[in-house]
């Protein structure tokens, strides 16, 4: 081969020495070899499937504090009830300064989180009789009387000095008929009615469990079993599966960020209570730099001229690179 | 018309007038048998890092394969059947081999700079497919009906509502992750890997960094430019 540049030979088709290369053969080995490899593991380690959690399971194990949430989503002070868009105009979301895509795609899943957690399924029920008249009794007033029983009850419940989370120190009469309504609900879930009538009441078909996830992470339950399997966020959590079984290890280097002390804060004013509350958009602006940065990494200079300056290719091609000298 | 046309051989119009007379001939020149399945390689094609492409196509057969299975039977098969949880032990593991394959992968065409010689869209396609994987196995985890899949729709709601993308992508909505899961993202990614798959057929395989040194080192050789190449 004469004056060759290596321009032209990575332009060019190869016409220097080849070999016999029988890709079609490579390809039905590789996939056989795949799927042996794919049936050990499966033969052997199965796959994870832990069942999922259930109102009732919340109801019996942790009722305390289902009736506690139940509270909290009539008073409009639980974590969905304050979420914002895309389910309700409670809250702005997250921003980065005054860039706010979550604010700015409007509210496109509505939940609202008294009617449709408490009201709308004791509602589709037979209740017992103060039940009934509970509802009859909050359905009847205006939303700020509403607002008030709830509140009342919600801050009276939740008194350090007071009840401080034990419903039967609650002094009688306050929040009207809020801690009926409360009690109805647990029951409801005890008896498993609830599982069944949250997603959709009344309807036939379900397919959409928004509603069912956020009440549910608006309480410990979900919280507690996801701090057991070691699934928190500060704690590489979404890259962890339940058990022992391996993840989604290719979110590494979302994860990571996580596990910044910035981004993973107890501070509750200054810059880093600011980037812990909005951790996610900053991370995923973050996420999508990096990523298009190796995306279009051929068009970026320094970046594409890495593999030159640490020559890992001569491992490659250490045979091509021997046998031709 | 007659029922006794002659048979004609047609010929290929040197310069076509037509829409697929015009893809014919592109097809022709960038990609011709020759190209599209060679039965040589340039001898730089001698290492095990280039297993890890095939791998990859193979463990995603897998999954595709295993994943039809699954669908036949609906998302709540596998908690009831031990074949159900066969299959869906198989669909599991040939993920977790098929990011392990394609991560190898890429970092292997990265310490390669497979991108020179015009190939910056072989690398492209093959960054946007392995993106676009990270989606399928997300809606892949939501839609496993079981407690995992309720931890993962809870935390990655807020990521998602964040970017303002959970107002039309809201993986608590099982139903709709499973339509994006089962036909959206395999569709997306089978355009991609088979774009990827017949760009490397039309450039080749990207020869070694230090290639012209190696096949010609008498001659001095040109200073490599930066750029894309």
């Amino acid at each position: 081969m004469s004056a060759t540049t290596q321009e032209t030979l990575e332009r060019e088709p190869w016409t220097g020495p080849t070999r016999h290369y029988d890709i079609v053969k490579e390809g039905v080995i590789a996939t056989f070899v795949v799927l042996v490899l794919t049936v050990v593991l499966a033969a052997i380690f199965s796959s994870p499937d832990d069942p999922a959690l259930t109102f009732q399971g919340w109801a019996k194990s942790a009722p305390d504090n289902l009736y506690a949430t139940t509270v909290a989503e009539l008073a409009g002070t639980s974590d969905s009830a304050t979420y914002g868009p895309p389910y309700n105009t409670n809250g702005d979301g997250q921003a980065i300064g005054p860039i706010a895509p979550q604010k700015w795609a409007g509210v496109h899943q509505p939940v609202d989180p008294p009617n449709d957690f408490v009201i709308n399924p004791l509602s589709s029920q037979q209740q017992p009789a103060d039940v009934a008249d509970a509802l009859v009794t909050w359905t009847s007033a205006s939303a700020d009387v509403q607002a008030g029983w709830a509140t009342r009850y919600d801050t009276a419940l939740n008194d350090p000095q007071g009840a401080n989370g034990d419903a039967t120190k609650v002094p009688a009469g306050v929040g009207g008929p809020v801690p009926t309504l409360a009690t109805g609900l647990v029951a409801m879930a005890t008896s498993g009615a609830l599982d069944s009538v949250l997603p959709a009441p009344g309807q036939f078909f379900t397919t959409d469990n928004t509603k069912q996830i956020l009440f549910l992470g608006d309480g410990s339950y979900l919280d507690d079993a996801g701090t057991a399997n070691h699934l928190q966020g500060n704690e590489w959590g979404m890259m962890n599966e339940t058990g022992n079984f391996p993840g989604q290890q290719w979110l590494a280097p979302f994860s990571f960020w996580y596990q910044l002390p910035i981004f993973n804060s107890d501070a509750t004013t200054g810059v880093a209570a600011t980037m812990t509350a909005n951790a996610d958009i900053y991370i995923l602006a973050i996420i999508a730099v990096m990523m298009l940065l190796v995306i279009f990494l051929p068009y970026i200079p320094g970046l594409r001229s890495i593999p030159r300056w640490i020559p890992l290719h001569k491992l490659v091609w250490r045979d091509y690179y021997r046998s031709r000298k | 018309m007659s029922t006794t046309t002659a048979r004609h051989e047609f010929a290929p119009a040197a310069h076509p007038t037509t829409w697929i007379g015009h893809l014919r001939g592109l097809l022709e020149r960038k990609l011709p048998y020759e190209k599209l399945l060679p039965e040589t390689q340039p001898s730089y094609v001698a290492s095990w890092i280039y297993v890890f492409g095939v791998a990859t196509l193979g463990a995603l057969g897998v999954i595709v394969a295993s994943g039809a299975v699954l669908a036949f039977e609906g998302p709540a098969w596998y908690h009831v059947s031990h074949t159900g949880l066969f299959f869906n032990s198989l669909h599991f593991w040939s993920v977790q081999l098929f990011f392990f394959f394609m991560v190898i992968h890429l970092f292997g065409k990265f310490w390669m700079a497979a991108w020179r010689g015009n190939r910056a869209k072989t690398w492209i396609t093959g960054m946007l497919a392995f993106v676009v994987s990270v989606g399928a196995a997300l809606t892949g985890y939501v839609v496993q009906t079981n407690f995992d899949s309720q931890w993962i729709a809870f935390e990655a709601k807020d990521g998602l509502n964040a970017t303002g993308l959970g107002s039309w992508f809201n993986v608590a909505n099982l139903g709709q992750n499973l339509l994006i899961h089962v036909f959206l993202l395999p569709a997306i990614i089978a355009v991609l890997v088979a774009t990827h798959v017949l760009l490397v057929r039309v450039h080749g395989v990207v020869p070694p960094i230090d290639a012209a040194k190696v096949e010609a080192p008498p001659v001095p050789t040109v200073p490599e430019r930066e750029g894309v190449r």
